[in-house]
C-alpha cells in the first residue's frame, strides 16, 4: 500500500538519470567558468606583471632601448590618429552603405550580392587586409597617402571593420519601426528627408554602439598595421596623416617579443593602457545602448 | 510623381507661389537621386574590397608562381624563402595553420558547446546576465595579448607538465587560440539553440523527460546544423589567427605533429617578411601573396561553407 | 450553482481539490475541485483565456516549467497529490501524457519519435514491439510501416499529430491530456483523431481541451464549463449541451457569446 501511494516519487532508474543530469550540468557550468577563469587569469596576470612600470613617465616618453626610459608617447599619439582617421572614414561609408540596403536597395540580386559579400568580408583574416592595404595604400596610392603612413593604416583598418559598422548600423536601422516612415512619407516627405530626419535619428544610438565596437576591435588590430609597415620604434609622434606612425598594438608586440624580462613588463603596462582604452569603449557602448534603449 | 507634385502645389499655395515649388519638385528629385548613387557607392565599397583582394592576391602570385611552380609550392615539404637555398614547399606552414587549428579546436568545441548548452538550458537568468558579457570581452581581448599571455604564462605553466615543451610551441598557440574563438562558438551555438521551437521542448518534457534528456536528446540534435556551423566558421578563424601566433607558435617552419616545437602558421610567415626589409617585387615580397592567397580561399571556403549550413538550418524551422 | 461531482465509475482517474494557478499577479484558475472518472473522456470548453489550458497543465505538472507560475491546492492522482514534496514531476509526466495543440515531432526519424519516450528508460529490448503497439493505437501503423526511417517532418499534419499521440502511448501512461489536439488540422484528419480518441479510450482516461464545441459533444462523455478561471458547470456532456443548469453555460454552448 505504501508503495502505490508513493508511487510518485521518483523511481531509481530515474534518481540515477537526475543525478547523470546533474553531473552533466555541472560539466557545462564548468566549460562556462573556464572562459570566465581564463579571463580573470589573464587580467591577473598582466596586471601582477605590469602594473608597477605604470608610472607617468611611461605615457610622456618615447620607446627607448633602455627599458626604464621607455614610454608610449608615440604609441599613444599613433592610435588616436589611427582611431580618429578610422572613425572619420568608416562612420560615413558604414553608415551610408547600411542605408542603402536598409532603405534604398531594391530586392534582387544586387542586394543579396552585396549583402553576401558583406558577411563574407566580415569572416577575412585581418592580415589579409594587411596584404591588400600594403599592395593598394602603400603602394599604389603612394603619391597620395605617403607610403608607411598613418592613412595608409587607417584607411586598410577602415575597410576591416566596415563589414561589423555596416551590419550593427543595418540592425539598428531594421529596428526603427515602419510606422515612423510611413508617418513621414505620409507628410509628403521624400525618400531622404524621411530617412535623414526620421529613420537616421531614431537609429543613431544604435549606430553610434556598432560604431564604438567595431572602433574597439580597431583598436587591437595588428598584423595588418605590421603588414603596412607601421614602426615600432618611432621616436616622434606623427603631425599629419601622412606620417609614419605606431600604435600601441604594435609597441606591445614589439615589447613582448624580446627575451629581456624588463621589456615584458613594459609590454604588460602597454597591455594594461589598451585594455583600459577598450573597457572604457565597451562602457560607453554599453551606456549608450542603455540611455536610448526603447522599446518600440 | 504626380502625387508628388500635388502635394508641392497645395503646399505652394500657402506659400503663395505654386510654379516655382513645381520646378522645386523636378530639383527634388534630382537630389533624391543623387543622394541614392552616393549611398549605392558606399555599398559598393565593399565589392570593390573584394576585388581589390582578390585581384591583389592573385596578380602578385602570378608573379610568384612564374619562378615558382604551383605543384612544387603545394607539395612542396621544405619552406626556406629566406636562406639559400630557397625553397618553397608551403605545407609546412599549412600544417603549423591545421595543427594550433585543430588544438584550438580541442579546446574551443568542448568549451564552446559546453557553454552554449549551460546558457540556452541551464544558467539561471541572473547568471546569464553576468556570464555573456563576460564572453563577450573574452571575444574582444586583442589577439596582441593573447599571445603575450600564451608567452608569459600559459608556456611557463605547461613547462613543467609537459617534458621537451620549447619556450615557443604550438600547444600554447593552439590553447590560447582556442580560448579566443571559444565565444564566438558559444554564441552562435547557443542562438541556434534558442531557436529550437519551444513545442519541441515541451513534447520531451511530456513525455518524461528531464532537463538533461531535453538538452542533449531533442535541443542539441535540433540544432546540430547551426552548432556546426559555429565550429566551422570558429575553425577558419583560428586559421586566420594571427599575433598570439607569432607571439607563441615561433617563426620555425616545420612539418611536424609534435605540439611541443616551434611552428610557423600561414599568417606568421606573412608578418616574418613584413618585419624585415624585404624589397618589393622580390620573390620573398610575391611569396606573401601566394602564401595569402593560399589562406584566403581556405578561410573563405570554410565561412561560406558554415554560412550555407547556417541558412539551411535555419530554412528547417521556418 | 456548485461542481456537479461525476463519479459514475467509480474510482476517479483524478481529483482536484480548490486547485489554483497563479501568473505573478494574476490568478488564471481560481479553486477548482472537480473530479475526473477513469476511462472516460472529458471536455473542458470555454471561452479563450478562460484557463482552460492552465488547468490540463496542472494534471501533469507542465506548468512547472513557467517561472512566474504558481499552483496551489491539490491534484490526486490514485489518492496521491501531484504537488506534494515527495513528488517528480517527471515520474507524473511519464504516467500522465500530453498532446498538444500543434503537431510537435521531433526532427528526427518516425521509429525514433516514438522510441523517444521508452529510450529515456534505457535500453528496451521489446522496442519494436512497443513502437507497432503504440503506432496501431494510433491508427497511424499501416501508413508509416513502410517508412519507419522517414523524418517525420514529412508526415502530413493529421499523420504527425497522430504520431504524437503514438508518441505518448509508447510510455504507456494511464491519463492522456490532450490541449486543442485538431484544431490546427483539416476536417478529415480532425475526424480521424476524433474516431481515435474514441477508440483510446477504451484503455484510457482523456481529458480534452477543446474550444470546437460540436467536437466536445461528439467525442466526450463530461463536459466542464470554464469561465474566468472559475468552473461553471461540471456534467454529462449530453446535459451541457441540451439542458444546462447555468444560464451563463447555456449561452456560451448555444453561441450567444464566446
Amino acid at each position: 500500500m505504501s508503495v502505490e501511494r508513493h508511487s510518485l516519487e521518483a523511481p531509481p532508474e530515474l534518481v540515477a538519470r537526475r543525478r547523470r543530469g546533474k553531473v552533466f550540468q555541472y560539466l557545462c557550468l564548468s566549460a562556462t567558468l573556464v572562459g570566465v577563469v581564463t579571463l580573470v587569469v589573464l587580467l591577473a596576470d598582466v596586471l601582477i606583471d605590469g602594473v608597477a612600470w605604470l608610472t607617468p613617465t611611461f605615457f610622456t616618453e618615447f620607446p627607448s632601448r633602455i627599458p626604464a626610459r621607455a614610454g608610449i608617447k608615440s604609441a599613444l599619439y599613433g592610435t588616436v590618429w589611427l582611431m580618429g582617421l578610422c572613425a572619420l572614414i568608416s562612420f560615413p561609408l558604414g553608415v551610408a552603405a547600411a542605408v542603402w540596403l536598409e532603405e534604398y536597395a531594391k530586392k534582387g540580386w544586387l542586394q543579396t550580392v552585396i549583402q553576401t559579400n558583406i558577411a563574407n568580408l566580415a569572416g577575412v583574416p585581418s592580415i589579409v587586409y594587411g596584404i591588400l592595404g600594403l599592395a593598394v595604400f602603400v603602394r599604389w596610392m603612394v603619391p597620395f597617402t605617403g607610403g608607411r603612413s598613418v592613412i595608409s593604416g587607417a584607411l586598410t583598418i577602415s575597410l576591416l571593420v566596415l563589414p561589423i559598422l555596416i551590419i550593427a548600423s543595418q540592425e539598428a536601422i531594421r529596428a526603427v519601426p515602419g510606422s515612423i516612415r510611413e508617418a513621414s512619407y505620409g507628410l509628403g516627405a521624400t525618400k531622404w528627408q524621411t530617412v535623414r530626419h526620421h529613420v537616421l535619428p531614431n537609429a543613431m544610438p544604435g549606430i553610434l554602439t556598432g560604431t564604438i565596437l567595431a572602433l574597439s576591435r580597431a583598436i587591437g588590430e595588428t598584423a595588418p598595421l605590421i603588414m603596412i609597415g607601421a614602426l615600432t620604434f618611432i621616436a616622434f609622434v606623427p603631425d599629419g596623416p601622412r606620417d609614419q606612425f605606431t600604435v600601441l598594438s604594435i609597441q606591445i608586440y614589439n615589447w613582448a617579443s624580446r627575451p629581456q624580462p624588463e621589456f615584458q613588463h613594459l609590454a604588460a603596462a602597454a597591455i594594461i593602457v589598451l585594455l583600459m582604452l577598450l573597457l572604457s569603449m565597451n562602457a560607453l557602448a554599453i551606456w549608450l545602448r542603455n540611455r536610448h534603449h526603447r522599446e518600440w | 510623381m504626380s502625387e508628388r507634385a500635388i502635394i508641392e502645389v497645395a503646399r505652394g499655395a500657402g506659400g503663395g507661389a505654386p510654379v516655382a515649388s513645381l520646378r522645386g519638385a523636378r530639383s527634388r528629385t534630382a537630389k533624391e537621386a543623387a543622394i541614392g548613387g552616393l549611398l549605392f557607392a558606399a555599398g559598393a565599397v565593399s565589392i570593390l574590397t573584394t576585388v581589390g583582394i582578390i585581384a591583389v592576391l592573385v596578380w602578385e602570385s602570378l608573379a610568384f608562381f612564374r619562378r615558382v611552380s604551383v605543384a612544387e609550392f603545394l607539395t612542396g615539404t621544405v619552406w626556406t624563402p629566406l636562406f639559400v637555398p630557397q625553397h618553397f614547399g608551403v605545407l609546412p606552414l599549412l600544417m603549423g595553420s591545421v595543427l594550433v587549428s585543430i588544438i584550438a579546436a580541442g579546446i574551443a568545441i568542448p568549451l564552446g558547446l559546453g557553454s552554449a548548452i549551460y546558457l540556452s538550458e541551464f544558467a539561471p537568468e541572473r547568471l546569464r546576465r553576468f556570464l555573456k558579457p563576460v564572453l563577450e570581452i573574452l571575444a574582444g581581448v586583442p589577439s596582441v595579448v593573447y599571445g603575450y599571455f600564451a608567452l608569459t604564462f600559459v608556456t611557463p605553466l605547461l613547462q613543467p607538465l609537459v617534458p621537451g615543451l620549447q619556450l615557443f610551441n604550438a600547444l600554447s598557440a593552439g590553447i590560447v587560440v582556442g580560448i579566443m574563438v571559444l565565444p564566438l562558438i558559444a554564441s552562435l551555438s547557443e542562438d541556434a539553440m534558442n531557436a529550437v521551437p519551444r513545442g519541441l521542448r515541451q513534447g520531451a518534457y511530456a513525455l518524461g523527460a528531464t532537463k538533461f534528456e531535453v538538452a542533449t536528446r531533442v535541443v542539441t540534435p535540433a540544432a546540430l546544423s547551426g552548432i556546426v556551423a559555429s565550429f566551422i566558421l570558429a575553425i577558419s578563424r583560428a586559421i586566420g589567427e594571427t599575433m598570439a601566433v607569432v607571439l607563441a607558435a615561433g617563426m620555425t617552419p616545420n612539418l611536424t605533429l609534435d605540439v611541443r616545437e616551434s611552428i610557423q602558421t600561414l599568417t606568421a610567415y606573412i608578418v616574418q617578411v613584413s618585419l624585415g626589409d624585404t624589397p618589393f617585387g622580390s620573390i620573398e615580397y610575391q611569396s606573401i601573396f601566394a602564401v595569402g592567397l593560399l589562406l584566403f580561399a581556405v578561410t573563405l571556403g570554410m565561412n561560406v561553407f558554415g554560412r550555407w549550413f547556417l541558412k539551411r538550418y535555419r530554412e528547417e524551422y521556418a | 450553482m456548485p461542481t456537479i461531482r461525476v463519479s459514475a465509475n467509480g474510482e476517479a482517474a483524478l481529483e482536484t481539490r480548490d486547485v489554483r494557478v497563479r501568473y505573478g499577479n494574476n490568478e488564471a484558475i481560481k479553486g477548482i475541485t472537480m473530479e475526473i472518472p477513469r476511462k472516460r473522456v472529458v471536455a473542458l470548453i470555454g471561452p479563450s483565456g478562460c484557463g482552460k489550458s492552465t488547468l490540463l497543465r496542472c494534471f501533469n505538472r507542465m506548468n512547472d516549467l513557467v517561472p512566474s507560475a504558481a499552483v496551489t491546492g491539490e491534484v490526486l492522482f490514485h489518492g496521491e497529490n501531484l504537488y506534494a514534496d515527495h513528488v517528480d514531476p517527471v515520474e507524473v509526466r511519464r504516467r500522465i501524457g500530453m498532446v498538444f495543440q500543434k503537431p510537435n515531432p521531433f526532427p528526427k526519424s518516425i521509429y525514433d519519435n516514438v522510441a523517444f519516450g521508452p529510450r529515456l528508460y534505457g535500453r528496451p529490448p521489446d522496442l519494436d514491439d512497443i513502437v507497432e503497439r503504440s503506432l496501431r493505437q494510433a491508427a497511424l501503423w499501416d501508413e508509416v510501416k513502410d517508412r519507419m526511417n522517414d523524418n517525420a517532418l514529412g508526415l502530413s499534419g493529421g499523420q504527425q499529430q497522430r504520431l504524437c499521440i503514438a508518441r505518448a502511448l509508447a510510455v504507456t501512461p494511464e491519463i492522456l491530456l490532450m490541449d486543442e489536439p485538431a484544431s490546427a488540422l483539416d476536417p478529415i484528419a480532425s475526424a480521424k483523431i476524433e474516431e481515435l480518441i474514441q477508440q483510446l479510450v477504451e484503455h484510457y482516461t482523456i481529458v480534452i481541451v477543446t474550444h470546437n464545441m460540436q467536437q466536445a459533444a461528439r467525442v466526450s462523455h463530461y463536459t466542464a464549463y470554464l469561465y474566468i478561471g472559475e468552473l461553471i458547470e461540471y456534467d454529462d456532456t449530453n446535459t451541457i449541451f441540451t439542458a444546462p443548469h447555468e444560464k451563463h453555460t447555456e449561452d456560451y454552448v448555444t453561441g450567444r457569446f464566446g
